[in-house]
């Protein structure tokens, strides 16, 4: 047993350094705030409160096991947001009901536009062979800019209200919008460890030469890669949606920058090969975990989240670095 | 003269040139507006603080790094600047403030130096995370609220004009601040630079191949500091050159322009992996994307069409560079290797 850990200690070290960090902070918010944070509604709340950004993360997370990168997924979020608030306002014309048949329809709907656009990113990445960065940089303003344009900038409110209301719902005292995610993050989970398809990823990410020559198919591979990632954005679009009760172009802009730090605390390797979904939703949960403790402190500005994020990422970088630079000392390009 | 058109064919700065060309044509043809005096002078001068930034990324992207931290470090800079001043009730010139920005900006550059460069850590996640710290840091700690009021010497600078511009028939008239020196200036200097200095010449080459520089004899990590320190005190010129010309500091109108800066220098031709790109495609390269933001309501498209074109803009204009890019290496021995694949 204690060999066991020994060895997982050493391979899934960051694993546990989040969880440490997340002990600590669990501990600290114990000790100073007690109840107030340790209260059911509290715990409620969170859970419903990350889906949204967590679903894109996972999306990131894909993304950059292949040593890619996903900077599209808000606008793919809000443009999907935006077409179902229409959609639905369509349908119900001016009632306050839409029934559930509807709002499932509207659901494949988005995400079939969420496919469509991650199979775009994809196409641009492997085909056009434009760097990720890039090509996902310029989709999202292209997806955001649609979403201006069928909006005129402004917000979309005037939807069926029952929509918000199944998603903000609770069954049996677990949101609904948590179990949207564990349902996608288990089918992630399940696609990256028990198929082919995880492991062609990892290949791809630490050498696309080897995957070439491989024999593997690396274009159709990216594509389903970016075509995952931009379901998962609809699919946090969909509950943006939920959350806000309305639909804008501008919504979640900071969740760009905040997918990618998520993924990099989650000990996925900024230029691919290495990255695990649990060491994502650890991160994913533990972001969530830092904002609400925080704002429990009425004294400490919000905008110091910000900072203390940048300075949480930075953090592990350094550790991360200090654990392996002795083993590679000059990395080569 | 057939070797040099078949030299600029060649070039991405060519094509830039020539769709800058094909757009001022359009938007002439449809509004008669754009060869005109103070419509020239309008672009140049919203020219000034993206020019400045892209010359930071640009240099940033040249070494195979990427800098999204650039508008927050501009925006801590100016803010931190602007309040210390007025706070200071300061009367004189603008030259003590810009000094100070200077200095500021250099610290913050260091710190991204110090990272990237002796950490070796990805540099998008190093500058993600400071500029989430220096965000934090402006908003959290500082408690940057929006300043009205700029001290007097700063406000002069910004109002003051080389001259002025007059459309003699709609009697609208521009003027070009005094900045756009200063935009003059850094492109030249950085162009020296680059060209002539064994700093400059080592960020070309750790953006081509960093082993090889660093086996070649190149400082690797001094030089990549260095860099960083370079970025970040551009970026701070910038940031205080946008709070003179606008007359109050608006902590938070700087960020995000990150994405569109970047885009704008790879547009111009400057490879996203380092190692290849000019200074006239970066200049180009920002020039288009800043007509197309400023030109929209010239060529009769409503405003919230704006991003789509960005967007556009960047997915065909990227597409083109990696085609040029795939094509040259194939071109230079790569294809023994693609015809095994094949």
């Amino acid at each position: 047993m204690a060999e066991k850990l020994k060895v997982s200690w050493k391979k899934d070290s960051h694993i546990w350094r989040l969880l440490i960090i997340m002990v600590v902070w669990f501990v600290f918010m114990g000790i100073t705030k007690g109840g107030k944070f340790y209260s059911v509604v509290n715990f409620q709340t969170m859970f419903a409160q990350f889906p949204e950004f967590g679903l894109m993360s996972l999306g990131v997370m894909v993304c950059m096991i292949t040593g890619g990168i996903d900077l599209s997924t808000v606008g793919v979020a809000n443009v999907t947001a935006i077409t179902m608030a229409l959609f639905m306002r369509k349908i119900g014309a001016g009632s306050d009901t839409l029934g559930l048949h509807w709002i499932v329809i509207a659901f494949i709907l988005a995400l079939l536009m969420g496919a469509v656009a991650g199979a775009f990113n994809g196409i641009l990445v492997s085909k056009c062979k434009i760097p990720p960065i890039l090509a996902t940089l310029g989709s999202g303003q292209l997806f955001t800019g649609i979403g201006i344009v069928m909006t005129n900038g402004s917000a979309i409110s005037d939807f069926p209200k029952d929509f918000a209301f199944l998603i903000n719902n609770r069954v049996a005292g677990i949101p609904v919008q948590f179990i949207l995610f564990v349902i996608a993050a288990a089918v992630l989970a399940f696609l990256l460890k028990k198929t082919t398809y995880g492991k062609k990823l990892t290949l791809l990410g630490s050498s696309h030469n080897v995957a070439l020559y491989s024999g593997m198919r690396v274009d159709l591979l990216l594509i389903k890669t970016y075509l995952i990632s931009g379901i998962c954005s609809a699919l946090g679009g969909m509950i943006m949606l939920a959350n806000y009760n309305s639909a804008r172009s501008d919504y979640g802009s900071n969740y760009t920058l905040q997918c990618i730090m998520i993924v990099v605390l989650g000990g996925v390797d900024p230029d691919g090969g290495r990255g695990d979904i649990v060491g994502v939703l650890l991160a994913i949960f533990l972001v969530r975990a830092l904002e609400t403790g925080i704002n429990r402190f009425p004294q400490i500005s919000s905008y110091y989240i910000s900072l203390i994020w940048g300075a949480v990422l930075l953090l592990v970088m350094v550790l991360n670095y200090l654990s392996s630079h002795h083993i590679k000392l000059f990395k080569k390009k | 003269m057939d070797k040099i058109i078949k030299k600029l064919l060649k070039r991405t700065e060519t094509y830039i040139f020539l769709i800058l060309l094909l757009l001022s044509v359009l938007i002439q043809a449809r509004s008669g507006q754009f060869y005109t005096p103070n419509n020239i002078v309008d672009i140049m001068s919203a020219m000034i603080v993206p020019g400045l930034f892209a010359v930071g990324a640009f240099l940033v992207i040249l070494s195979g790094g990427i800098d999204v931290s650039f508008p927050a470090l501009a925006s801590l800079t100016a803010f931190a600047t602007t309040k210390m001043f007025l706070d200071m009730g300061y009367e004189g010139s603008v030259l003590l403030p810009l000094l100070v920005a200077v200095l500021i900006g250099a610290v913050l550059g260091m710190i991204n130096g110090f990272f990237i460069g002796y950490l070796k850590l990805p540099a998008m996640i190093v500058t993600l995370g400071t500029s989430s710290v220096f965000k934090g840091f402006m908003q959290g700690t500082l408690e940057s609220k929006q300043l009205a009021v700029i001290p007097a010497g700063m406000k002069s600078f910004g109002v003051s004009s080389l001259f002025t511009a007059t459309n003699t028939q709609s009697g609208l008239s521009s003027r070009l601040p005094v900045a756009f020196l200063v935009l003059v200036l850094v492109v030249f200097v950085s162009f020296l630079v680059l060209k002539y200095t064994m700093f400059g010449r080592g960020i070309y080459a750790i953006g081509g191949n960093e082993a090889a520089a660093y086996n070649a004899g190149f400082r690797v990590k001094w030089t990549k500091f260095l860099l960083y320190v370079f970025a970040g005190i551009i970026a701070s010129i910038a940031g205080m050159i946008r709070v003179c010309m606008m007359q109050q500091c608006h902590p938070t109108n700087m960020l995000g322009m990150e994405m569109n800066i970047i885009a704008g220098v790879v547009l111009g031709g400057t490879v996203i992996g380092g190692g290849r790109g000019t200074m006239t495609g970066c200049v180009l390269g920002t020039l288009l994307i800043v007509l197309v933001e400023n030109s929209m309501i010239l060529l009769g498209i409503p405003v919230v069409w704006k991003d789509v074109f960005v967007g556009l803009l960047i997915v065909i204009g990227t597409a083109i560079s990696a085609y040029q890019v795939t094509r040259s290496s194939r071109r230079k021995g790569n294809r023994k290797q693609t015809e095994e694949v094949a």
